[in-house]
């Protein structure tokens, strides 16, 4: 099983070796190698009730978070912008959802429908106020970021709601083909983005506003409802999120949920390859990030390390990534190490 | 007459280079006691470098520079303001949101024991001011005053200190008129108090207005130093752009065809186009088949004119048509709409989307025209980025490069070939070939020869004459940011071009 895995994760570094991907990638692949060695069980996969489980079908499933999360910010980012508001919004929409849920909505349908309008409303509120007021990003969404957990507070009236609805439950906890939910929603949302940027103009769109805003208005592109919209979808994915989370907890706890994740989010995709100035962004590198980064956190939980230090070694092992995917660095590096033992890239 | 005092600063084979230029190559300057030396030249003359070296940002490679008979060699701009030499720049480098009082102590407020002596700031700031005859609340904050009052409360910080040479770069650039005379006023003065004034401008009517002498430089030389009364306009211009007037009268038309008087509707019209600080009032009309140069010195408004026409700037006054209608442009996008086309003087900054390959940059303004939902397919994308490679002979190892790695002039046809795809109607090309090799500056030009063939109106912007009376049938020439004439025909020569530019209107007779 091992071998079996090792086999196709080679297999994949291997067919992307030309690409920005294969440094998160690889580095993710360090991580669990590591772990194979020296993490004893981590490796291990059990059936339960026809459902699997082992260390890394919960890093899929804790990361899926964060992995939602990314693929909003990969785009938001990749305009010159950031949305530091994604974890308020998860917030709201967890709250929005349990309070209809739990009181007067017809059904759990309707009550995620509402959480996640009001997701897209948020992210529309951010959007408006970089493209439409050219507030700066940082600043418009930081509003949000204070805010949003004082709207979620007025929608759950101060309390923690609890829930029981059986399909509001199943989003976090529920199975389908034997793996966590999650794990196929994280794939619908991939293959959805990928399918409205790279099927679409809007991706090309995106990093030429990113990459030279001003070029790109003279050549026609409409900026701003380019920015309008990554702010928008940007919300969205933190909608679903945010219904995750308080599914996990089975609850809508407007102070906690979704907590610093901004920061996982914003740390995810500069880990995957795209820079924070903006440009060319890195849609399944997004997704390793989010990944590297779940990986990196259950590592340290299963080496016993305390919560409250573990920020540390992952600061650590982030910069160090962050550093390897600059190519001045490598080449300074390359500098240092004698000739013979280096690993030449050799260009097409 | 003034008598004209002993030289304040003498610079004598002053040579500077950097990579690849030599920014200047043995400059002489002198500037006397009480006089207001211009400094003239157009892009790449060498006139930034020169200050800069002289305030200290750059060092020099050989050369001397004495400021009151002694010898400096000042190593930054601090070193040169103590010495003497203080300098206001082209944009205001104030704080917006200071006090006028603490913008003219910043970083010399006199303090006591560490306390800062507020009284005693804004008593200085009142007689810095005061020199200039600028009496103003000096505890407003700066950015309530206008750019004019700006400019001279920077003029004031420059002249805080006992300086013996104040060095004005386009200190005139965004002012109007009206605020520009009263820049002068200020200056006069300053140069009656026996100051020395360098003042880098590129508007004619000014430096005869205002400069005792004047400076000529060109590709980091000096072209040579004249009092001003005794050099005449056209002369000036001629030496600026580096036309001998005998060889200009020789180099007569050398233009493939000269056109016939077009009949056809214009393809666009302007109306008395025009946007305050910007451009005064202009009229223009371009018509099927038809090159229509823009010549003008550096700053006569070449540029503003093609923001306005292609809606980055939104114009104050007058109207354009395009076939007939008039329409506002509130936005490239609209500009595009109707045809138009634009690659920007500035390729880097307003042309290339750097990261991105040489084939999206080529389909982006098609792309961008059809909306994001109707993408381009991959196969349509290659073809057309390959069909602009070759007939473009763009030089670039794959359609796939990013196109920050090619040439200016590979960069260049790039952005033609991107505005090529959407075939517009009427193309305004703003320098196209600025910064790039010989041959490519060819191939540009036999491009435009084409597109004109092709029943296009093009709008051809450029500092080279020649090339303006080469591929033009009309040449609008600009001066001081208003038409100064129109040549349609034989008429069009270097010659007459730079007669046009060199007219003094108030004294109504060419000098």
């Amino acid at each position: 099983m091992d071998a079996g895995f090792w086999l196709v994760f080679a297999a994949i570094l291997f067919l992307v070796r030309r690409q920005k991907i294969v440094w998160p990638l690889a580095a993710l692949g360090a991580l669990l190698l590591f772990n194979q060695f020296f993490t004893p069980g981590f490796f291990r996969l059990q059936v339960l009730d026809g459902h699997l489980y082992g260390s890394r079908i919960d890093i899929l499933n804790q990361g899926a978070k964060v992995m939602l999360l990314s693929l909003g910010m990969v785009l938001v980012i990749s305009t010159g912008g950031v949305d530091l508001s994604v974890g308020a919004v998860m917030a709201i929409s967890s709250a929005v959802a349990a309070r209809l849920v739990v009181t007067s909505a017809p059904s759990a349908w309707a009550a995620i429908a509402v959480a996640l309008g009001a997701s897209i409303l948020a992210g529309a509120w951010n959007g408006l106020l970089v493209a439409g007021f050219g507030v700066q990003p940082i600043v418009a969404t930081l509003i949000l970021m204070v805010a949003g957990r004082g709207v979620a507070q007025l929608v759950t009236e101060g309390q923690i709601i609890n829930f029981g609805d059986p399909l509001m439950v199943f989003l976090g906890n529920g199975h389908l083909f034997g793996l966590p939910f999650t794990l196929t929603l994280v794939i619908v949302m991939l293959l959805l983005t990928y399918g409205l940027v790279r099927r679409t103009a809007l991706g090309l769109f995106i990093e030429s506003v990113g990459d030279n805003d001003r070029a790109s208005r003279y050549a026609g592109i409409n900026a701003r409802q380019v920015k309008f919209m990554v702010y928008t979808f940007s919300g969205f994915c933190a909608g679903l999120a945010g219904l995750i989370a308080s599914s996990n907890i089975k609850s809508a706890d407007a102070n906690n949920i979704g907590l610093y994740l901004e920061l996982d989010a914003i740390l995810a995709v500069v880990v995957g390859g795209t820079s924070l100035v903006g440009g060319r962004f890195y849609l399944v590198g997004a997704v390793i990030g989010a990944l590297f980064i779940q990986t990196l956190t259950t590592t340290l939980y299963a080496r016993n390390i305390s919560a409250d230090i573990s920020p540390v070694p992952k600061a650590l092992v982030i910069v160090a990534v962050c550093l390897m995917q600059s190519a001045s660095f490598r080449e300074r590096l390359r500098k240092l190490v004698p000739r013979s033992l280096t690993w030449h890239e050799h260009k097409p | 007459m003034r008598t004209v005092g002993s030289p304040i600063l003498e610079i004598r084979g002053l040579s500077k280079g950097f990579p690849g230029v030599q920014a200047l190559d043995g400059v002489d300057l002198t500037v006397n006691r009480g006089e207001i030396h211009a400094l003239m030249g157009e892009n790449g003359a060498g006139k930034s470098t020169l200050i800069k070296v002289l305030t200290g940002v750059y060092s020099r490679d050989a050369g001397g520079t004495a400021l009151n008979g002694i010898s400096i060699a000042p190593r930054s701009p601090r070193e040169a303001e103590r010495l003497g030499i203080s300098t206001v720049y082209q944009e205001v480098n104030l704080i917006p949101d200071l006090s006028v009082a603490e913008n003219i102590c910043l970083g010399r407020q006199p303090t006591l024991m560490g306390k800062i002596r507020w009284r005693a700031i804004t008593q200085r700031a009142q007689k810095a001011l005061a020199r200039l005859e600028l009496r103003i609340d000096v505890s407003r904050q700066l950015s309530a005053y206008s750019i004019a009052v700006q400019q001279l409360v920077a003029i004031a910080r420059a002249l805080d200190i006992s300086a013996s040479l104040l060095i004005l770069d386009e200190p005139t650039s965004s002012l109007d008129d009206g605020e520009a005379e009263e820049l002068f006023k200020v200056l006069r003065k300053l140069r009656d108090q026996g100051l020395g004034i360098i003042f880098v401008t590129h508007f004619l009517g000014q430096v005869y207005k205002v400069s005792d002498a004047i400076t000529i430089l060109r590709n980091g030389r000096l072209v040579g130093q004249f009092p001003t009364r005794d050099l005449p306009r056209l002369k000036l211009v001629a030496q600026m752009m580096g036309k001998d007037l005998q060889e200009a009268e020789k180099l007569e038309h050398t233009r493939a065809g000269t056109a016939s008087i077009r009949t056809d509707k214009p393809l666009i019209e302007t109306n008395g186009l025009g946007r305050k600080g910007s451009i005064h009032p202009l009229d223009l009309e371009i018509r099927p088949g038809e090159v229509v140069g823009l010549a003008g010195l550096l700053g006569s408004g070449r540029t503003e004119t093609a923001r306005l026409l292609f809606g980055i700037d939104k114009p104050d006054r007058g109207s354009i048509r395009v076939n007939g209608r008039v329409t506002v442009f509130r936005s490239p996008r609209g500009a595009i709409r109707c045809g138009l086309a634009l690659t920007p003087e500035d390729r880097k900054a307003a042309g290339i989307i750097p990261n991105l390959t040489v084939r999206e940059n080529i389909i982006l303004a098609l792309q961008a025209s059809r909306g994001p939902w109707s993408r381009l397919s991959q196969e349509e994308q290659e073809g057309l980025a390959d069909r602009f490679i070759n007939s473009l002979a763009i030089k670039t190892p794959h359609r796939d490069q990013p196109v920050k790695n090619l040439s200016g002039g590979n960069q260049q046809k790039v952005l033609l070939a991107r505005w090529l795809a959407t075939e517009p109607r009427v193309f305004i090309l703003d320098e196209p070939t600025r910064g790039i090799d010989v041959g490519a500056k060819a191939e540009v030009e036999r491009l435009i020869n084409s597109l004109r063939r092709e029943g296009l109106g093009v709008l051809f912007i450029s500092s080279e004459l020649e090339e303006i009376v080469r591929q033009s049938q009309r040449v609008i020439v600009l001066r001081d940011r208003r038409k100064a004439g129109e040549l349609t025909g034989s008429d069009i020569s270097v010659e007459n071009i730079l007669r046009t530019i060199a007219k003094d209107e108030e004294e109504g007779a060419p000098a």
